[in-house]
């Protein structure tokens, strides 16, 4: 029973965490709760991939040339980006479970700092985002449609790298309105909002066949600017600044809006 | 004021170590809701303390501040010499919260290796698990446990850093006696190895029979500390009431028998073991008329002490009768 004694005189000897709580456990936890939720599962990492094989295996995308690929490939960089800011955001959004279920007011009795907690969510939502990208593009590569130009085989690797990378905007997303939303309805919400942001963003209907108003009007909205970059290495034409001034706004607008919310959050109670 | 009785025996800040908590002057506003008004509070290292008050009286907000959950409004908040977030971040301190807390979606072990890993040091969780009792459901999902398991699994968490202070809000809540008994003779035990205990509770067999020392809550304030003994004595005894134009509260107090003294205007009212004393000494010494001695039961009294008083209605008599009893 000696590791039980409670020593009275060790107040020197304790010492807080480093990285203020961060550690290979907690993350190996997080990322098992969810692979666990069966629903994140089927939204983040299946429901992309049967899309992509519902609208990206059209012979006529196959045969028809978009820049250094065929258009099978562009539907598979848009499905993917799909799943990425889905799964990113429902990583995000657990935050919302977290906190009704008191989880996060019982991690303020640990050393974890609340900064530290956030990194955790994020890393999480990020590593659901590289598999819901991953999903993707397995099942795609199997389909032996999509197709890159010669000399541009590095596509398959470039490409979801940046729809990855771009998803971080999501991770911010759903930590926002983790925070923001009540936990009954947060993932309905979420579900019908990145649906309309995928239109707007062009991921299911190209832009240019929607009205004039519309196409204006997309221009704002959050999944636009990422849709454009994460395609920009395929089409090879470069890169408008308006694409990347709409992505920084849509981080700056979520990450300012989550910070505020989690300073609300941890000066509460 | 209130009968409290400042000069009861406090144990406080003995032999001159540093305190496991010491609040001072401290208060905490919500709005225009003053939950906790002054309270000045040293616990020594190795004392097991409750903090007894129904509900309202200020216990989970002193409870909260020692935690670092909340700031104070007013006054310092030290736990070990320390700012209680410094504390808390060194493993000194840990606490089992009344609900809540819980991921369902993790299992037992889980839930404890998630905590553990968060702590520089930790004990071995399958050590902890067995000690709380519930080695045998490492592998059940929380979601799927019974109440009494989940406070169990509560207690473990607290039990992970080994920390000097364990702190308990209304930790049997929705417990049965059977499952109550057990979880304060698992904490007994653990408190025996000599860990500093600080318990809530608005149960005072509860207090009486776990705590070394009593603080009893009333409407943010502390109305009373002793130990058990103490406490019940000063509940067990009986009221003087009477009429004494301008009386002097000092002089009141010097009765040889009387605990506690409160005016009201031109009512006095007398807490006392010795009532026989207190009533010869008013109609002989004084000009107090309209006398009545009431005596109440150990409930009664504690309800007394603790009860709300209503916004301050003087007709309302805390360390009186049984008019506060309506709680």
């Amino acid at each position: 029973m000696s590791a039980t004694q409670v020593p009275a005189a060790d107040l020197g000897a304790r010492r807080p965490p480093g990285m203020g709580g961060i550690n290979v456990t907690v993350l190996g936890l997080e990322i098992r709760r969810l692979l666990r939720n069966r629903r994140t599962v089927i939204f983040a990492l299946v429901i992309p991939a049967v899309f992509f094989l519902l609208f990206g295996l059209n012979k006529a995308y196959a045969n028809e040339s978009v820049g250094h690929g065929n258009v099978s490939a562009f539907i598979m960089i848009s499905m993917a980006l799909y799943g990425a800011v889905l799964a990113t955001t429902s990583g995000g959004a657990m935050v919302s479970i977290e906190r009704a279920a008191g989880w996060s007011r019982q991690l303020r009795l640990t050393p974890l700092a609340p900064a530290a907690y956030i990194v955790i969510k994020m890393l999480t939502a990020m590593v659901l985002g590289a598999a819901a990208v991953i999903a993707v593009y397995v099942v795609a590569k199997i389909s032996g449609v999509p197709h890159m130009a010669p000399g541009y085989s590095y596509l398959w690797f470039v490409t979801p790298l940046c729809v990855w990378i771009g998803s971080l905007v999501f991770a911010a997303f759903g930590l926002f309105m983790g925070y923001l939303l009540p936990t009954e309805n947060v993932m309905q919400f979420l579900g019908i909002a990145l649906m309309l942001f995928a239109f707007g963003g062009g991921l299911f209907i190209p832009l240019s066949s929607y009205p004039h108003v519309l196409q204006v009007l997309a221009k704002f909205t959050p999944l636009y600017g990422l849709n454009q970059l994460v395609h920009a290495p395929l089409l090879g034409g470069g890169i408008d600044m308006v694409w990347v001034a709409n992505a920084v706004a849509w981080l700056v607008i979520f990450a300012a809006g989550a910070v505020w919310r989690f300073r609300r959050d941890t000066a509460r109670v | 004021m209130t009968p409290a009785s400042h000069d009861m025996g406090r144990v406080a800040g003995r032999g001159g170590r540093t305190a496991a908590v010491d609040l001072r002057g401290v208060h905490k506003h919500f709005s225009h809701v003053r939950a906790v008004q002054g309270i000045d509070l040293a616990i020594a290292s190795g004392e097991i303390v409750a903090l007894l008050g129904p509900n309202g009286a200020g216990k989970t907000t002193t409870i909260d501040m020692i935690l670092g959950l909340s700031q104070p409004s007013d006054g310092t908040v030290s736990v070990y010499g320390m700012h209680p977030r410094k504390a808390i971040e060194h493993g000194l301190v840990s606490a089992v919260m009344q609900t809540g807390g819980l991921l369902k979606d993790l299992t037992v072990a889980e839930t404890a290796r998630y905590t553990a890993s968060l702590f520089a040091s930790s004990q071995p969780v399958d050590e902890v698990l067995r000690r709380a009792g519930i080695g045998h459901i490492a592998d059940r999902r929380v979601g799927k446990c019974s109440g009494g398991e989940q406070q169990r699994l509560r207690f473990a968490m607290a039990l992970l850093p080994n920390p000097e202070l364990l702190i308990l809000d209304e930790p049997t809540t929705g417990m049965d006696v059977e499952g109550r008994r057990d979880f304060w003779a698992a904490i007994r035990q653990d408190a025996e190895l000599g860990r500093t205990v600080l318990f809530a509770t608005h149960y005072l067999e509860e207090a009486d029979a776990y705590a070394d020392r009593i603080v009893l809550l009333r409407q943010g304030e502390i109305v009373a500390d002793g130990t058990g003994a103490q406490i019940k004595a000063l509940a067990a005894g009986r009221t003087v009431r009477a009429t004494l134009p301008g009386a002097d509260e000092g002089e009141l107090r010097a009765i040889p028998g009387a605990d506690s003294v409160e005016v009201r205007g031109d009512t006095i009212l007398i807490h006392a073991t010795d009532s026989d004393a207190v009533a010869r000494y008013l109609l002989t010494a004084t000009q107090a008329r309209d006398m009545e001695i009431n005596t109440r039961g150990l409930e009664d009294a504690f309800i007394a002490l603790t009860g709300d008083d209503s916004a301050g209605q003087a007709s309302q008599a805390p360390a009186g009768s049984l008019q506060g009893g309506s709680r």
